[in-house]
């Protein structure tokens, strides 16, 4: 039942879902809202946390499991805590997402220019050069990187990083759904 | 007031105590909290002092519910706060509004693992509606204006305020923040109040239809002051209504429409008119697995309308077919109106008498029963409580502790009056009721108030009737002894093959005595023959706490009772109605 589960979740966009959670940026928020999906069990794959423009908000994006809790509780609990101000339910259908990977790759000679040209490929940046490695970042869909990430490791990751993903709703027509303001109890 | 005024953190603190029509308040202090107590010296506010944290807790919990008020409590750093953590927890399981004032390290200690340094917040942000730590004096009064403003709106609960110790010295301008800046400040808080008028209009037309309603009352009808309106619901529809352990007295168990409490203990008519229902009203109750018993198995066939406060609580346990978010008495009120309006158009509600008629039946076949003691057998606890509660003044309030004893006042005491019933349903903290009595004599001072406990219950917290007698605060202990940790004990008879495993209180001390050396009267029972007398006794000293012991029987057991696991069709009888079980259909 931990909070954290770093089960690839991305195979079956049914199976999870996205919160943009705005916050009052204020100590302990983060701890609340994590507390709070530790508590009852839910899950949380993967969860990005930043000041918003407005410098008296942060806005929280996770990637909620909504296999074993029904999303509608999860945003409930959510709006309970004091500091949780909107929250977005980004259907991962409707919404854009982008996520950054960091890797490292020992990798030498002809090996070495053949990642080079799969980073080409990916539209991946080659960060930092070793005597026999290098670190790539890509910023791309989470699927991108799923693609990516893959490929690199038949050369041998040695390190690796992901921010987990941010998103904002797709720009419709029609204006997105499920934001939901005032609340709580 | 134009000039400035500067204060200390303390004095602002205890200022903004009284600024919020704090009367009574209940703590103890120590190191950190030491700067609040001075200015506590000449304020108008009574503070009880305990003999336990816990204590103060409880007692907060318990002046809460009988006044309405939020309770407050105030203790140190470190080691109180870790023993606030029980009583914070169960005001958060029963939402009962609470203000917790907790002393800490100063600011510039924090997080060196100084004496008396834990982790409030972070111990207690589970177990709070909201916590905040107070970085600086001038921050105080829009703190404990925005804890009282949480505590006591929507959904109620306890609220935790962590000061350090400079932040109690350091000095500050006074001022008291508007309502405006308030809810400015809480951008992320509006609990919605008045339900939304198409749920209600459908939950008047389901009422109106429906052909086996069964009105199911919380004890968010309590914290909504929605009795008048929910027995007028009642009496509009002619319904049957269930009080839960939380919400004993919301309506009058004299009424013809009260058919008791039900769940895990309650009556088999309360039990089973829920599990034959079409419709199930759910006023302010949550659905807990000690009513519903297995859940896939609750109330098959009833439709749901769910009237809750807390937004997350529908659908968090069972989907509900009319969710209406809002409070209780105004969601009541306009399922009222909706209904009359429905009606003079020309809508007549569906006939229940036949329900009636059944549920009528069950009442009668299944009474609440016990077998009487043979002569010189020990004393029956339901016979006690009867005895108490026949004798008890009118408007008695009645607290308890967690286990069989707790089950048996829920059930044999005759409830008439919203406010009069205290116990810790939720968490089921054993305990809870000795303190719980002391915070709610306090508040409600003109009241009898009897404490139901157990023998194990009381030796948890019969400490605090040290403060009792030190405060003049007379509250009346009934303590059913019957040596053993007798819910806990039943279980083990029932479903461990009669293995008893360290569940003997047999080498219990003497309660008189006990009694005796708090400044009490303790009073000891034994047989039929000396009960009125001594109950008699009980009731009329007013000048002095009693402790009057009942030495019962120990292998009673508590009927009916639904097995842990089992669905409430499978409840278990009293042993002398299980032959007539076929009535219950």
């Amino acid at each position: 039942m931990s909070s954290i589960n770093t089960n690839n979740p991305y195979g079956d966009s049914h199976k999870h879902h996205i919160l943009s959670v705005k916050v009052q940026n204020r100590p302990g928020v983060l701890a609340r809202v994590s507390g709070l999906f530790a508590r009852r069990g839910y899950n949380i794959y993967s969860l990005a946390v930043a000041p918003s423009h407005d410098t008296n908000f942060s806005r929280i994006t996770m990637v909620v499991d909504i296999s074993a809790t029904p999303l509608e509780q999860i945003v409930q609990q959510l709006f309970k805590l004091i500091d949780v101000v909107e929250i977005t339910e980004l259907d991962p259908r409707k919404s854009v997402e982008r996520e950054m990977l960091m890797a490292s790759i020992q990798v030498e000679g002809e090996r070495r220019a053949q990642v080079v040209d799969l980073a080409g490929i990916y539209e991946a940046k080659v960060l930092d050069v070793g005597s026999a490695s290098l670190t790539i970042s890509l910023d791309d869909t989470p699927e991108k990187l799923d693609d990516f990430e893959e490929l690199l490791r038949g050369y041998g990751i040695v390190e690796s990083q992901r921010t987990g993903r941010v998103a904002l709703p797709k720009l419709e027509r029609e204006a997105p759904k499920g934001v939901t303001k005032g609340k709580a109890s | 007031m134009s000039a400035k005024e500067i204060l200390t953190g303390a004095e602002a603190l205890i200022r903004s105590l009284e600024m919020e029509n704090v009367e009574t308040m209940f703590g103890l202090p120590g190191g950190c909290i030491l700067p609040a107590y001075d200015p506590l010296l000449k304020s108008s506010i009574r503070h009880i002092l305990v003999r336990h944290e816990q204590g103060a807790g409880h007692m907060a919990q318990g002046y809460a519910q009988v006044t309405g008020r939020p309770g407050v409590a105030m203790v140190t750093s470190g080691p109180a706060a870790t023993n606030m953590v029980t009583p914070l927890c169960d005001a958060f399981m029963d939402s009962i509004p609470m203000v917790c004032i907790t002393g800490q390290v100063a600011t510039t200690a924090i997080g060196t693992d100084a004496f008396q340094e834990c982790d409030t917040i972070g111990i207690t942000r589970s177990v709070t509606k909201h916590n905040e730590i107070i970085m600086r004096a001038e921050d105080i009064p829009m703190a404990v204006r925005q804890a009282f403003h949480i505590a006591t709106t929507g959904r109620p609960g306890p609220v935790l305020l962590d000061v350090p110790k400079d932040i109690l010295v350091n000095t500050m301008e006074w001022h008291w923040p508007t309502d405006e800046q308030v809810l400015e400040a809480l951008p992320g808080y509006r609990p919605i109040i008045n339900g939304d008028p198409k749920q209600i209009k459908a939950a008047a037309k389901l009422l109106l239809s429906s052909e086996r309603p069964v009105l199911y009352l919380g004890g968010g009808v309590l914290k909504a002051h929605a009795a008048e309106a929910v027995k007028e619901l009642a009496e509009l529809l002619q319904a049957p209504v269930v009080t839960t352990l939380m919400a004993r007295g919301a309506f009058p168990d004299n009424h013809p429409l009260c058919y008791g409490m039900p769940g895990m203990h309650g009556t088999a008519t309360a039990i089973t008119a829920m599990q034959k229902a079409d419709l199930l009203c759910a006023l302010g109750a949550r659905f807990d697995d000690r009513v519903t018993g297995k859940v896939a198995g609750f109330a098959p066939e009833a439709k749901i309308i769910h009237v809750d406060i807390d937004p997350a609580e529908q659908g968090k346990v069972r989907k509900p077919d009319v969710p209406i978010v809002g409070d209780c008495r105004l969601v009541v009120e306009e399922i009222i109106t909706a209904i009359k309006e429905l009606q003079a158009a020309g809508t007549a509600q569906v006939d229940i008498t036949p329900w009636r008629s059944r549920v009528n039946g069950w009442r009668e076949q299944f009474p609440l029963v016990y077998e009487p003691s043979e002569p010189g057998e020990r004393l029956k606890p339901q016979f006690c409580l009867e005895k108490l509660r026949d004798a008890a003044p009118e408007g008695t309030i009645v607290c308890a502790g967690v286990g069989q004893h707790q089950m048996w006042t829920s059930l044999f005491w005759n409830f008439t009056e919203p406010y009069t019933w205290v116990n810790s349903g939720g968490l089921g903290t054993m305990g809870f009721s000795v303190p719980a009595a002391i915070g709610a004599k306090a508040g409600q001072p003109e009241k009898t108030v009897w404490a139901i406990d157990g023998d194990g219950c009381f030796q948890m917290t019969a400490q605090e009737l040290v403060t009792a007698t030190t405060e003049g605060i007379h509250v009346k202990i009934a303590i059913l002894n019957n040596t053993y940790l007798g819910m806990v004990r039943q279980w083990q008879e029932m479903f461990y093959g009669e293995r008893y495993s360290e569940v003997d209180l047999s080498g219990c001390p003497d309660f008189v005595k006990w009694a005796e050396a708090m400044g009490c009267v303790g009073i000891r029972v034994e047989s039929p023959e000396e009960i009125d007398a001594a109950i008699e006794r009980a009731n009329s000293i007013n000048d002095r706490s009693v402790v009057v012991e009942f030495r019962v029987e120990e292998f009673e057991k508590v009927f009916p009772m639904v097995p842990a696991g089992a669905t409430n069709d499978q409840v278990l009888l009293h042993p002398t109605q299980e032959s007539r079980r076929e009535f219950l259909k």
